[in-house]
């Protein structure tokens, strides 16, 4: 069974571990309660899209 | 030639695929809404809006073509004693999908799929008028561009005049010269 032959160093792990990186979530404004919701999806706080009742909150 | 299905496959095969399909479809047509992943909603809606097309038809051969995805024959009543006749006047475009997030857990986004509400009547007959519009543009290109360059090379010459009038002094006259070229510009298209 291939196994890796050397330790790996502390900074090529460092190095991969640098390209980790969190996406900002597109957040806007939800015109009906005024709080922020990720874009072209149901309000989770109000329940609404486009006006239109989606979820019983 | 053979073409794959448009999304995502689902589930370890064909058989698996179909059954979680048509189980979504029975499920949609019980309780007119239902919440799935985004991925069987996008799969899930050419599929139930080609059975209740087969509702709005309405014959006993459709019948039989709808009863083989869905097999429950209460759900196959109800499509079509009540879902076909509810959408007569839409052509198409009878289920909904709403992004509502993604889901605690697994993180995979979630989607509303719903059945619309039947059109009110003013809406189909603004959307017949629509078309018969389009039909017409349509028909008529060719003079719709002459007028859409004359009107331009009338503009131009507007501007000139405009100018002209403006240097030599008094909103008066450039009135006057505004309203003589919108007149030609009645007249010409």
């Amino acid at each position: 069974m291939p196994v890796p032959k050397r330790k790996m160093s502390r900074s090529n792990t460092r190095s991969r571990r640098a390209q980790w990186k969190t996406t900002v979530p597109n957040l806007v404004t939800c015109a009906t309660c005024r709080e922020k919701r990720l874009s072209h999806t149901a309000c989770p706080t109000c329940g609404t899209y486009a006006k239109r009742r989606v979820l019983d909150v | 030639m053979l073409t794959p299905t448009k999304g995502p496959r689902l589930g370890g095969g064909p058989a698996h695929e179909r059954l979680m399909l048509a189980n979504l479809a029975t499920a949609l047509f019980e309780h007119g809404r239902i919440t799935t992943t985004e991925a069987k909603a996008k799969r899930l809606r050419p599929l139930a809006e080609r059975l209740i097309t087969f509702a709005k038809r309405g014959d006993l051969h459709a019948r039989r073509r709808a009863m083989t995805v869905v097999r429950d024959k209460s759900v196959i009543h109800t499509l079509f004693t009540e879902i076909g006749p509810r959408f007569e006047n839409r052509q198409g475009g009878y289920t909904r999908i709403t992004k509502i997030g993604p889901r605690k857990g697994d993180n995979a986004p979630m989607a509303v799929i719903e059945l619309c509400e039947p059109l009110a009547e003013q809406t189909v007959a603004e959307a017949t008028a629509a078309t018969k519009r389009a039909a017409k543009e349509k028909s008529a290109p060719a003079v719709v561009e002459q007028s859409v360059a004359l009107e331009q090379a009338v503009d131009e010459s507007v501007v000139d005049e405009l100018v002209v009038a403006e240097t030599d002094g008094g909103e008066v006259e450039s009135s006057a010269v505004e309203e003589s070229a919108t007149d030609e510009t009645n007249e010409k298209s």
